[in-house]
């Protein structure tokens, strides 16, 4: 999920030829107070005339608290956004507020269940909520990390190695997986230093999260790299699907593959390295129909 | 509509700067690297963007520099409710 300023027109119409999963267009803390209306009707039009192609399209908008997260919500929802993302969220109360204007405006336009939400946790007590957050509305479709927020409220310094974030981001994942839905990890700033980068990739991949965040489109690679299964596993996948698809022609239960039993869990890995590869592009989808 | 001076856009690559205040008519002052090839379009993204808000009397000061033409929508908008302090794109 790479983001991007909401009033830098030049950025926001360049941004899918990098080929990002999903493009968050900020409305929120890259935009100064006094540009607040212009980058709404920037992000309006952006999404409403740039052809984006299957990128999902994510909409970071201002709290509801501030004078602009109403209006922020309005322009988003008409504009056909794939999904609102909300910042510092803190209660599952505050997800339902989002939800019921999300629904006041798609009842305007007639699409109600249109719009999905994705709740940024950025306070410990957010930390603390992290699950009844996750289960708020059916339209939670993930939650995610913002980290510069979350080490200021606890009074501690960002480190490379993230020891400080550890508990944040394993909360986020067990909350995500119990819910059912998807969880993002924070962004890393430092574009100079790629190898602390992805080690950060490596770790947060390994952790559970779905994916990452990113400022920057000399991110993607790495983090394609880093999700993107080996070959090897890519193979041993596809043999037990295809064992398990026998077995179960066959009508038998428990079955081996290169002599290891294959259970319930194996498969479900199995099944997690296929859609990473189908979504890394190695493998093609309509082949293994 | 009553105008005041307001401006939207910045002069970063891909963005225009609208500069409107109140005029006789639609009048449009362009400025851009691409005038031979998209000056008309670009003119006409203007004059019709501040028709659809209801404007018909104003003077507007463009500074292209390779807008695409959602972005020439929106700092027109931006600069409109600007200048007339409401939220006309609605």
């Amino acid at each position: 999920m790479m983001f991007v300023p909401g009033n830098n027109p030049g950025m926001m119409a360049d941004a899918h030829i990098y080929g990002p999963d999903s493009i968050m267009l900020d409305l929120e803390d890259s935009v100064t107070m006094a540009e607040k209306d212009a980058a709404r009707l920037l992000v309006y039009n952006a999404l409403k005339s740039i052809d984006y192609g299957n990128t999902e399209m994510v909409v970071r908008i201002n709290p509801l608290n501030t004078p602009y997260g109403h209006k922020d919500v309005e322009a988003v929802v008409k504009a056909g956004v794939d999904v609102i993302r909300m910042p510092k969220t803190e209660t599952a109360d505050e997800v339902r507020e989002l939800e019921a204007e999300i629904i006041k405006v798609e009842e305007e336009l007639g699409c109600v269940g249109r719009t999905q939400i994705m709740a940024a946790i950025e306070s410990a007590l957010g930390i603390v909520n992290a699950y009844e957050i996750a289960t708020a509305s059916k339209r939670m479709m993930g939650i995610a990390l913002g980290a510069e927020d979350y080490t200021a409220n606890l009074k501690t310094p960002r480190t490379p190695e993230g020891s400080e974030l550890l508990l944040a981001r394993e909360t986020i994942v067990v909350a995500a997986r119990a819910a059912g839905i998807a969880c993002f990890d924070t962004v890393y700033s430092n574009l100079d230093d790629m190898d602390t980068f992805r080690k950060e990739v490596e770790l947060i991949k390994n952790l559970g999260f779905d994916g990452k965040s990113i400022i920057n489109p000399r991110q993607i690679q790495v983090v394609n790299e880093v999700f993107a299964p080996k070959q090897k596993d890519i193979d041993k996948a596809l043999r037990i699907i295809a064992a398990i698809k026998e077995a179960r022609e066959k009508g038998s239960g428990v079955i081996a593959v290169n002599g290891k039993m294959v259970d319930r869990p194996v498969v479900l890995r199995a099944e997690r390295v296929i859609a990473l590869a189908v979504a890394s592009g190695i493998l093609n989808e309509e082949e293994l129909s | 509509m009553e105008l005041k001076n307001a401006v939207a856009g910045t002069l970063e690559s891909g963005d225009i700067m609208i500069q409107i205040g109140p005029g006789e008519g639609l009048q449009v002052e362009l400025q851009s690297s691409v005038a031979a090839q998209f000056g008309r379009q670009i003119k006409s993204v203007i004059t019709e963007t501040l028709e659809g808000l209801g404007i018909s009397d104003a003077y507007v000061k463009a500074t292209d520099k390779g807008a695409l033409d959602c972005t020439i929508r929106a700092r027109v908008t931006a600069a409109a409710v600007r200048a007339t302090g409401k939220d006309v794109w609605k």
